[in-house]
């Protein structure tokens, strides 16, 4: 049996600035939801690992969390991207494009290209 | 920055506890239940829904405990584990934290002590700005072997001018005058000193101003400045003070200025620190001699140099000047005179008599601090004996060496902070009565105080010591053999092979560090004794001298007293009033020069031998006291040669000297000085009242005295009678059955019977006076003293602790010996013999130390050689009793082992 990838040290920051970014506040669960969704269970998140990067993010300004009533009205924490947020939300997505772009550029290479 | 962010973020969790933790864990419950409504919508059962969600989460309690790894600062956490399990470990053996803390409060609370003097007097010595530009302005004439000569006017003028100082001040050294016209005549001490004084000082006053240092008055310029404690005594703290008159000697001056509560003048005696009344004068017109060169005045010369200038540097464009100037006045400056003029730092002429004695005192307690924190350590590596078991499981369990280390080491510090606190805390508590220790001769006494500085520096020491002398023990104990240790069930431990070599060197140095203390205590003792016992060459038994000033205007024509004729007839009738009260069985009047060690600085004279010197300014110079015809007679000092002064000796008769032996010596080697004539002042046109004769004859000898300091042999002295040389500063000298209380009253009485103007204090008993001139000597002698009892004592606790450790340690090789039949008294020997070993490697260590320090000490030392071999002998000797004493009681323990028990609780 094939296991699935673990998620890349950092590229979870990502997911759920991105997450934040196009849903509006959103509570704990309902993060890890979509991003598994997302992924389309190819990705094995283990929920947990979420909220220390959830309380992380907030210490560090990019995300505001405060309380309010989820869709079948129970009380759950909410997190809301910042204008810090957004800011490292573009700049952490401008790297990846750029690591990813490089590492395209690797795999289309042929041996005749690097005589 | 984020870095920065992050930190504060862990230091608040540190502070706010588990906050975050506590909401992690809320969110993860909430997502728990989420997780579980979802799962049950897709058709679980309830148990098998809340199963899944825990799966699908991952472990919860991993998660936590990795972000509380990264939310908290794991280094201070420890230290907070290790200070807790540290105050536990203490309090669970009271009896070695009791001894430990003790030992260590006894040795940093000494040496803050000792620290707490230095404070005061070495390291703030002035208390003005910019102490290190003041510097003292000394003038020599090492030619003619006169030190301290005083500066001249022109001289003055010539250094304002040099471009070295950004000012000089010129100042009396001190002197006493009457404050009159308040309900007692009360004798203040005064200075008077240039305008720029306060200037050089750069003290500003708390009301009016100071003198102005433009002021060009040739005399007295009748302004005077007072001190915070005679405007609130005299004067109860008027407000409106400046501008009234202070009327002194006769003479009227005005208040200008009041000086800040805490302002202290410069000087070396009491007496001149606490001068209360500041008088401004140019030094250069009436009652100032005319300007001249030649005429020194008695006077200090206090400079601030130019920013940025060292005293070095300055000397070097100072001693340009003063060649150039010797070229520009040749007559002036005779080349035999060789003059000079150096530069002192202004704090070394304040405390530099005491300095040595005060870092003796330093290193003594530097040495009792250093014994007590070996001890300590020594201690610490006797528990690890104890402690063995449980550091090695707690290794066992997967504890780093650093880790351990790590906590004993905090177990030490808070032994050694507790140690440090009490120590502080006892100083605290008892400075009222160790302060009364402390002799009053002591410059600064008044501002020895348990200050910030010096509970910064007792936390320092307490630091420092702890970590040096707690990172050793550590290290070792740290370092257990796991198996042996564990393996030897219930039986204690066997200490390693490094513990008890480190036990034996910290007891070895212990000892030999305290016989260094016993020494140096021995030889300043034996010093002490000597000086005690020295023969003053006066009998101070039963003297009482009451000092007396007669008022002297500065116009000399308004003095009542000016002439020794008009003064006799005060001092006779003074003298016969003394000799009828009550005890008194003979009375003598003397100068103020002429009471025995009573002065730090006595005044001198040139000294000009008719047919010699043939140039005033190359005239040695003399001590010359002026003393009624009882006064040798009084002071039991013996005439060898000649005649003492008679009543007979008047203004109108020729003028009439006694010398001293050393000043026979000194100035007339191998020749008869009686005949011989000399004049005492610079240039007869000079003297105010001309009208005696120039020369006067010597007359007799007197056998030498240590009249000016136990420690010198006589300084030459020439002696003149008080009806030829009026006197303004005066001592009344009583002999008899005297009651000390009343006899200051009873004196007063007969004085100001005569004169009411005139005040009466200061009493003082001669062998009060002899004893308190030993003071410094004996406060250092006694607390070195004190230490090496310490030190004795800890050493002594010291090597008691190690070989009770050794018998402990060797109970089974002992018990097997007697079991195969070895004699008592032969294990009593060999415990023993241990003992004397470890004594005779301390002290053989400790001598060799002891020689070095004597030998920095020898400034300290009189009439005992620093290699004195009845010290060193007697002090190894009572060394070697103590430790084997201190053997003594383990050995007997040894020997009474019982074998069957011993070898059975093995």
């Amino acid at each position: 049996m094939k296991e699935k990838p673990d998620v890349l040290q950092g590229t979870l920051t990502l997911m759920v600035l991105k997450t934040l970014d196009v849903l509006g506040a959103q509570h704990g669960w309902g993060i890890a939801r979509r991003i598994e969704q997302i992924s389309e269970d190819l990705l094995a998140v283990n929920q947990g690992t979420l909220y220390p990067l959830l309380l992380k993010l907030e210490h560090e300004g990019s995300i505001v969390s405060e309380w309010g009533v989820s869709e079948n009205n129970r009380r759950a924490r909410f997190y809301r991207l910042t204008a810090a947020g957004r800011k490292q939300l573009q700049a952490e997505a401008r790297d990846w494009e750029q690591t990813a772009a490089i590492i395209a550029r690797f795999f289309n290479v042929k041996a005749e290209d690097l005589t | 920055m984020k870095f920065l962010r992050r930190f504060f973020v862990r230091l608040s969790n540190l502070a706010t506890g588990r906050g975050t933790d506590q909401r992690l864990q809320e969110e993860i419950a909430e997502h728990l239940v989420f997780q579980t409504e979802e799962n049950m919508r897709a058709g679980m059962t309830p148990p098998e829904a809340r199963r899944q969600a825990a799966l699908k989460f991952g472990p919860a309690q991993a998660i936590r405990e990795r972000h509380h790894a990264e939310q908290s600062i794991p280094f201070i956490e420890n230290l907070l584990f290790d200070l807790r399990y540290a105050v536990r470990m203490l309090l669970r053996s009271p009896g070695f934290s009791f001894v430990a803390i003790a030992t260590i409060a006894l040795g940093i609370g000494a040496t803050t002590a000792i620290y707490s003097v230095i404070d005061a007097t070495l390291l703030h010595p002035l208390p003005y700005p910019n102490p290190g530009e003041l510097v003292r302005v000394v003038d020599d004439l090492p030619g003619v072997g006169a030190h301290d000569v005083g500066i001249s006017v022109p001289e003055w003028r010539d250094l304002e001018s040099a471009g070295i100082f950004q000012s000089v001040s010129v100042s009396g050294t001190g002197a006493d005058v009457n404050l009159t016209g308040s309900a007692q005549p009360e004798r203040l001490s005064y200075k008077h000193a240039t305008p720029n004084y306060f200037t050089v000082l750069g003290v500003d006053p708390q009301l009016g101003r100071t003198f102005d240092p433009h002021d060009a008055t040739p005399g007295f310029n009748l302004e005077a400045v007072i001190s915070d404690g005679l405007w609130r005594r005299e004067f109860g703290a008027d407000p409106h003070i400046v501008g009234k008159a202070l009327r002194l000697d006769n003479d009227v001056y005005h208040v200008v200025g009041v000086m800040p509560r805490g302002f202290r003048d410069l000087g070396s005696t009491s007496e001149e620190r606490n001068t209360e009344v500041w008088l401004g004068a140019g030094m250069a017109g009436l009652p100032f001699p005319t300007p001249r060169r030649g005429i020194r005045l008695q006077s200090r010369a206090v400079a601030r140099l130019k920013p940025g200038l060292s005293i070095a540097a300055a000397q070097e464009h100072l001693d340009a000047l003063v060649e150039s100037l010797k070229k520009q006045y040749p007559e002036e400056y005779p080349s035999q005179a060789a003059w000079t003029v150096r530069l002192t730092p202004l704090s070394e002429s304040v405390v530099g008599s005491v300095r040595q004695s005060l870092l003796l005192l330093f290193g003594a307690v530097g040495l009792v601090l250093l014994i007590s924190c070996v001890n300590v350590a020594n201690l610490l590596l006797a528990r690890a004996s104890v402690r063995g078991r449980e550091i090695a499981v707690r290794h066992a369990l997967g504890a780093q060496r650093t880790r351990l280390v790590r906590q004993l080491l905090t177990e030490s510090l808070l032994l050694f902070l507790l140690g440090g606190i009490a120590g502080c805390a006892i100083l605290f508590f008892a400075r009222k009565f160790l302060l009364q220790l402390v002799p009053e001769s002591l410059p600064h006494m008044s501002d020895i105080s348990i200050n910030w500085g010096v509970l910064a520096f007792a936390l320092a020491v307490s630091v420092a010591a702890g970590t040096i002398f707690g990172l050793a023990p550590a290290w070792l104990m740290s370092g257990v053999d796991l198996i042996g240790t564990l393996r030897q069930e219930g039986r204690g431990s066997v200490g390693s092979q490094g513990r008890s070599r480190a036990r034996q060197i910290l007891v070895i140095s212990e000892l030999a560090l305290s016989l260094v203390l016993m020494v140096a205590a021995g030889l300043l003792l034996r010093s002490f004794w000597d000086l005690f016992k020295v023969q003053p060459g006066f009998n101070p038994d039963r003297v009482v001298a009451i000092q007396t000033w007669l008022p002297g205007p500065n116009d000399p024509s308004q003095d009542i007293y000016r002439t020794a004729t008009q003064e006799s007839v005060l001092l006779r009738e003074v003298l016969r009033r003394s000799r009828v009260l009550p005890g008194v069985e003979e009375a003598a009047i003397g100068d103020v020069d002429a009471l025995p060690l009573g002065h730090s600085n006595p005044g001198t004279l040139p000294l000009i031998r008719e047919g010699i010197e043939t140039m005033d300014n190359q005239a040695p110079v003399i001590h010359s006291p002026i003393v009624s015809p009882e006064y040798f007679h009084l002071l039991g000092m013996p005439l060898l040669r000649g005649r003492l002064f008679s009543d007979q000796d008047l203004e109108d008769t020729p003028q009439v000297a006694v010398v001293n032996q050393a000043a026979a010596r000194t100035y007339w080697p191998n020749q008869d000085p009686l005949g011989k004539r000399v004049r005492l002042h610079l240039d007869s046109r000079e003297l105010l009242n001309s009208a005696g004769p120039a020369w006067t004859t010597i007359v007799g000898v007197i056998a030498d005295a240590r009249t000016e300091s136990l420690a010198d042999a006589a300084t030459p002295q020439i002696y003149r009678s008080l009806y030829q040389h009026p006197a303004k500063s005066l001592a009344i000298f009583l002999r008899g059955q005297l009651d000390p209380s009343t006899i200051l009253e009873q004196e007063r009485r007969q004085v100001q019977a005569v004169d009411p103007e005139l005040p009466v204090f200061r009493a003082q008993a001669l062998d009060t006076v002899l004893s308190t001139s030993l003071s410094v000597r004996r406060f250092s002698m006694e607390m070195v003293a004190f230490f090496a009892a310490t030190a004795l004592l800890l050493a002594g606790l010291g090597i008691y602790g190690t070989i009770s450790y050794v018998v402990n340690e060797q109970r089974r090789e002992i018990a097997v010996r007697l079991a195969l039949g070895a004699q008592r008294g032969n294990i009593l020997k060999m415990v023993l013999r241990r003992g004397l070993a470890l004594a005779a490697a301390g002290a053989g260590l400790g001598v060799a130390g002891a020689l070095i320090v004597s030998h920095l000490m020898t400034g300290l030392l009189y009439g005992v050689s620093p290699t004195d071999l009845p010290t060193f002998a007697g002090v190894t000797l009572v060394l070697t009793t103590v430790a084997l004493a201190a053997s003594y009681v383990p050995a007997l323990r040894a020997m009474r082992l019982d074998p069957i028990t011993a070898l059975h609780s093995e």
